[in-house]
C-alpha cells in the first residue's frame, strides 16, 4: 500500500466532531458517516494501492442538501473530495484525510428522457449503462462506453472525460453532454450549457468536463442520445507480430473508413481473456484487433469489404466476421473483460493509460517489452488502438516487498516514453493522484501556473479535491531534479506540451 | 511572424497599458461587439505545422486561410467536419478558433470546438502557453484549448491550433419536401431517432432541404426511408448556408441567431425564421426587443444572440446570471489581468 503526499495541508481550523455536528442536520445523521467501521469502504477507488481516511463520508440527498453542505464548509475552510462510483483508476476520488468524502450515491435517477430532443436529464449517480438500458426501447442510446459502464457514474464520467471503445467515432464524453449543473464551492448552484447545441459565453462546460472534482461538484448532467445504429458488425483479425497489427491500424484509417470501435490485444492479453470468458480469440496469435463497423446495413456491408482487404493486406493471419448480435458480443467480451481476466492470472495488475500518436504504436510496444525486461515485471496489453490510447497492464504481486514500487516506476516510465512519442500521460482516466509527477513531464511552469489559476478562480481557498491534478511548481521543481540524467531534463528536445 | 513576436507584442502592449484588438483575416468583424484597442495582426503567422493522414489530425498556425487547410485535407478525402463559415477567402484557422462558429454539419458530427484537440496561445501576460496535444485523447491538465473556442480572443491569442479530421463522406444528395415549420421540425425531430445518416437540414418558406452523406448504398437507403424529391446542384445551397451569402441574410437587418432545443416547436415570432440543425438552430430578422425575444426563448430552454447588424456597441449576447458572470470574470483575469486581449468584444465588461 502506498500513501499519497498531497502539495498542500488544508485543514480546518474546527475539530472533526464539530464539523460532523453541524452536517448531520444538513443531510440527517444516518448519512453523515464517521465511525472507523463506516469509513473503511471508502479509503479507495479503483486505484486501490492508495489509500486514506475522510474525517466522514457525506451523502447528501438533494441538490438543496449539497448546496447547504458546500456553504458550511466553505465557512469552515473543510476540504471536499467529490466521489461517484469509486471506479476511478487515478486515485481521484481518494479521500483526503483533513476533508469530507461528498459521495454522490444517492443522486441515481433518471429525471427525464425526451426522445424528440434526443436528450435525458440525469442525476450525477446514474450508472453509465443505466442511461442507455433506460432509452433502449425508443432506439436511442449514450454513446461513450467505458469499459466499467456497469459501475460507473455519469457524474464520475464527467469529471474524468471518461471514453470508451466507440469514442473514436463518438467521442468522448464531453462530445456526448448538453448541460451540467454545477455546485460551486461557496454552494451556489450554476447551470451550464443548455439543452442545446451551443450556448453564448465562455465555454464552462468544456471546462468542467474532466476537471477531476477540483472546480465544482456536478449535480445534474443533460446527456446527448443517439439513434442506435441499424447494423454493427465486427471483425476479428489475428496477427503474427504486433508492428504489422499496428500498421494495420493506420491502414485502416488512410483507407477513409472511420470505424465504431478500433480495439487491439496482444499475445498475454488474449492469453488471459480467453481463459476467462471464452470469447474465441486465437490463443497463439501474437496481437488481434476488433474493428467494429456500423451504420445502415448497405453501408456496413460496403465497409466489411474494404477493411478485409486492408486487413488481408497489412498481413492478417486471419479474419473472422460476427455472423450475428450474440457473435459480435462475444468478440468484444473479452475486450471489455480484459482487465479482470488479467486480475486472475496475477496476483495484482496495475493499469497504466497513455496516449501516442497511432504511427508510433509499434515503436511504444517496443519500448515497453523493453522497459518490461528491465524492471523483471510482465506486462499485457490492451488498447484503444484507432485512438492511439494504450492500457498496458503491469502483473505484479503488491506481498513482495519492493514491488509495487518498482510497477509505479516503470509505469511512470512508460508514460514518460508516451510523451517522448508525441503523445501524452493520460487518454482517459485521469491524472488524480497517480500521475501528478508526470504533469512535470508534460508541461512546463507556465502552463501550470495558468491550472492553478483557473482552479483559484473556481476555488480561491483550494478546498475542492486538494493536492491533485496539477502538482505544484515547487513539486515539480523537486521531481525534475531527481530525474535528472546527465545534467539534462527528460526529452531536453521535445517541446512541452 | 514567429510565436515569439506574438508573445513580444502582447508583452508591450500590456506595459504600455494599450489593449490590442487581434484581427486575422478580418471577415468576422462584425461577430461580437465592436472591436476596441489597436489592430494587432496576425495573419502572416500562418502554414500548416504537422499533416499525417494516418493520424486523422491536423496542427496549422494561426494565420493559415481555412481554404487552404480544407484544400490540403481534401486531397487527402478528409475534412474539417464542422464547416466553419468562410465569410472572405482568407477566412484564418485562429479567427474560426476564436468565433467558434459551425455549419451545416454541426448537429451530426460535432461543432467546431469538439474538433479541438490542442492549442498553442499567448496569454495577457505575454506568456506562450500551450494546452492540449495532438493525440486523439487527452485529459492532462483542464481543457483550456477548448475554452479558447468562442472567446473571441479575449482569453488569449491563437498561434497554433490542432484539429482532428475525419474522412469525407464519398456521397452527399439533398432531397426537398414540401412542408410548413411545424411539420418540417416534427419530421426532422422522427427521423433524428432513426439511423438515417442526415448531414444538414434547412426550412424556409415551407420547403425543408435536406441533405445525406454517406456510401453510395447508405445513402439511397436513407433516399428511401425519408421519400422527398432530389435536388440537383445542391452544393450551393449548402454553401450559402454555411457562410449566410443565401438572399435570406442579405440587407442590413439585424440577424438573430437563435439556438434551441431541435424539437421546440415554431417560435411565432415575426418575420420569416429560417431553420437550421434539424431544428436547432433558427434564424430571424429585424428589429426585435431583446427582453421579449429572450423571455419567448427561455420557455422553450433556447437562447439569442445578436448575430449581424444591430446595436453592436450594446451587449450581443445575453447576460449571465449573477454567478456564472463572477466566474467569467475571474476567469478573463486569469488569462489576461489587465485586460488587453480584445476587451469588451465578448461582453462590455469584460
Ligand atoms: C475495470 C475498469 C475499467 C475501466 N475502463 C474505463 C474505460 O474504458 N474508459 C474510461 O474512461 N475509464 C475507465 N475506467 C475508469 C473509471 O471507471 C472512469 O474514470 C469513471 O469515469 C469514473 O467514474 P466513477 O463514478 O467511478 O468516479 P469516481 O471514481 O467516484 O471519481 C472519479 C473522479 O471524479 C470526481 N467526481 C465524481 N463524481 C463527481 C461529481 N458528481 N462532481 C464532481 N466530481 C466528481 C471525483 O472527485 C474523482 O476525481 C475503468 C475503471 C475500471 C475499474
Amino acid at each position: 500500500m502506498a500513501t499519497f503526499a498531497p502539495d498542500t495541508r488544508i485543514r480546518s481550523a474546527l475539530a472533526p466532531g464539530a464539523i460532523v455536528d453541524r452536517l448531520i442536520p444538513v443531510v440527517g445523521e444516518d448519512h453523515v458517516l464517521h465511525r472507523p467501521e463506516q469509513l473503511a469502504p471508502y479509503e479507495c477507488d479503483g486505484l486501490s494501492a492508495y489509500r486514506s481516511v475522510p474525517l466522514a463520508v457525506v451523502l447528501p440527498g438533494s441538490v438543496e442538501e449539497v448546496c447547504e453542505v458546500m456553504r458550511v464548509c466553505s465557512e469552515n475552510g473543510v476540504p471536499v473530495v467529490a466521489r461517484g462510483a469509486g471506479t476511478g483508476l487515478s486515485g481521484g476520488a481518494l479521500p483526503y484525510e483533513h476533508g469530507i468524502l461528498l459521495v454522490l450515491s444517492r443522486f441515481n435517477r433518471i429525471l427525464s428522457i425526451d426522445p424528440d430532443n434526443r436528450l435525458a436529464v440525469v442525476q450525477p449517480g446514474v450508472r453509465n449503462l443505466a442511461i442507455s438500458e433506460a432509452v433502449s426501447n425508443l432506439g436511442l442510446y449514450y454513446a461513450p462506453d467505458p469499459s466499467s459502464q456497469i459501475a460507473c457514474s455519469i457524474g464520475g464520467n464527467v469529471a474524468e472525460n471518461a471514453g470508451g471503445v466507440h469514442c473514436l467515432k463518438y467521442g468522448l464524453t464531453v462530445h456526448n453532454i448538453l448541460a451540467l449543473k454545477v455546485v460551486t464551492v461557496d454552494g451556489e448552484l450554476i447551470e451550464v450549457g443548455g439543452p442545446r447545441l451551443d450556448s453564448p459565453g465562455y465555454d464552462l462546460l468544456a471546462l468542467m468536463t474532466g476537471s477531476e472534482g477540483l472546480l465544482g461538484v456536478v449535480v445534474e448532467v443533460t446527456v446527448r442520445l443517439l439513434p442506435k445504429p441499424a447494423s454493427a458488425r465486427a471483425l476479428l483479425a489475428s496477427f503474427d507480430d504486433v508492428e504489422s497489427a499496428g500498421r494495420a491500424v493506420a491502414d485502416i484509417i488512410s483507407a477513409g473508413v472511420l470505424p465504431a470501435g478500433l480495439e487491439m490485444m496482444d499475445n498475454p492479453s488474449i492469453r488471459a481473456t480467453e481463459d476467462f470468458v471464452h470469447a474465441g480469440y486465437p490463443v497463439d496469435a501474437a496481437a488481434i484487433l476488433i474493428c467494429e463497423l456500423d451504420g445502415t446495413a448497405e453501408e456496413v456491408d460496403d465497409q466489411i469489404v474494404q477493411v478485409r482487404d486492408v486487413l488481408a493486406k497489412a498481413g492478417a493471419a486471419q479474419v473472422r466476421l460476427s455472423n450475428d448480435e450474440a457473435e459480435r458480443i462475444r468478440f468484444w467480451s473479452g475486450r471489455k473483460n480484459a482487465f479482470p481476466a488479467v486480475g486472475r492470472i496475477s496476483p495484482d495488475y496495475y493499469c497504466i493509460d497513455g496516449t501516442i500518436p497511432r504511427r508510433a504504436l509499434g515503436s511504444i510496444l517496443s519500448e515497453i517489452s523493453r522497459l518490461s525486461e528491465e524492471y523483471g515485471l510482465a506486462v499485457a496489453n490492451v488498447f484503444h488502438a484507432g485512438d492511439g490510447n494504450l492500457h498496458p497492464l503491469i502483473l505484479y504481486d503488491a506481498n513482495k516487498p519492493g514491488e509495487f514500487e518498482r510497477t509505479e516506476t516503470l509505469g511512470g516510465r512508460i508514460l514518460e516514453a508516451c510523451v517522448a512519442a508525441g503523445g501524452t500521460i493520460t487518454g482517459e482516466h485521469g491524472v488524480g493522484v497517480e500521475k501528478i509527477n508526470q504533469m512535470c513531464v508534460l508541461f512546463g511552469d507556465a502552463e501550470l501556473e495558468q491550472f492553478h489559476r483557473v482552479k483559484a478562480a473556481f476555488d480561491p481557498e483550494g478546498l475542492l479535491n486538494p493536492g491533485k491534478a496539477v502538482p505544484t511548481l515547487a513539486r515539480c521543481a523537486e521531481f525534475n531534479a531527481m530525474h535528472v540524467h546527465g545534467g539534462q531534463v527528460p526529452f531536453p528536445d521535445i517541446e512541452r506540451f | 511572424m514567429e510565436y515569439a513576436d506574438i508573445a513580444e507584442r502582447v508583452g508591450e502592449a500590456r506595459a504600455a497599458g494599450a489593449p490590442l484588438s487581434i484581427r486575422g483575416g478580418g471577415s468576422k468583424e462584425f461577430i461580437g461587439r465592436t472591436p476596441q484597442g489597436e489592430a494587432f495582426d496576425v495573419s502572416s503567422c500562418r502554414g500548416i505545422v504537422d499533416y499525417d493522414p494516418s493520424e486523422l489530425v491536423i496542427s496549422a498556425r494561426c494565420g493559415t486561410p481555412l481554404t487552404e487547410l480544407e484544400a490540403l485535407l481534401a486531397e487527402h478525402g478528409q475534412m474539417l467536419p464542422f464547416e466553419a463559415p468562410v465569410y472572405a477567402p482568407d477566412a484564418t484557422i485562429g479567427g474560426a478558433v476564436a468565433a467558434g462558429l459551425s455549419g451545416p454539419r454541426r448537429p451530426w458530427t460535432g461543432s467546431l470546438r469538439d474538433f479541438v484537440l490542442g492549442a498553442v496561445c499567448v496569454d495577457g501576460r505575454g506568456e506562450l502557453l500551450r494546452f492540449g496535444g495532438r493525440v486523439m485523447k487527452n485529459v492532462a491538465g483542464y481543457d483550456l484549448s477548448r475554452v479558447m473556442v468562442g472567446a473571441l480572443g479575449t482569453l488569449g491569442v491563437i498561434t497554433e491550433v490542432s484539429f482532428k479530421v475525419l474522412p469525407a463522406p464519398r456521397v452527399e444528395r439533398t432531397r426537398v419536401f414540401e412542408f410548413d415549420e411545424a411539420r418540417a421540425i416534427e419530421f426532422l425531430a422522427s427521423a433524428g431517432v432513426t439511423p438515417v445518416p442526415l448531414s444538414a437540414s434547412c426550412h424556409l418558406d415551407g420547403e425543408l432541404y435536406v441533405r445525406l452523406s454517406g456510401s453510395e448504398s447508405g445513402v439511397r437507403a436513407g433516399e428511401e426511408v425519408l421519400g422527398g424529391e432530389r435536388v440537383e446542384q445542391d452544393d450551393d445551397l449548402w454553401r450559402s448556408l454555411r457562410n449566410q451569402t443565401h438572399p435570406f441574410f442579405a440587407g442590413k437587418l439585424p440577424t438573430w441567431r437563435l439556438s434551441v432545443p431541435p424539437a421546440a416547436p415554431p417560435l411565432g415570432l415575426s418575420g420569416a425564421c429560417l431553420t437550421e440543425w434539424g431544428g436547432a438552430l433558427r434564424w430571424i430578422r429585424g428589429d426585435h426587443d431583446w427582453e421579449a425575444l429572450q423571455a419567448t426563448l427561455s420557455t422553450v430552454g433556447g437562447t439569442s444572440t445578436l448575430f449581424r447588424n444591430g446595436d453592436r456597441g450594446g451587449e450581443v449576447f445575453p447576460a449571465p446570471d449573477a454567478v456564472t458572470r463572477r466566474l467569467y470574470t475571474r476567469l478573463k483575469e486569469s488569462f489576461d489581468p489587465d485586460r488587453i486581449l480584445n476587451p469588451g468584444r465578448l461582453y462590455g465588461d469584460l
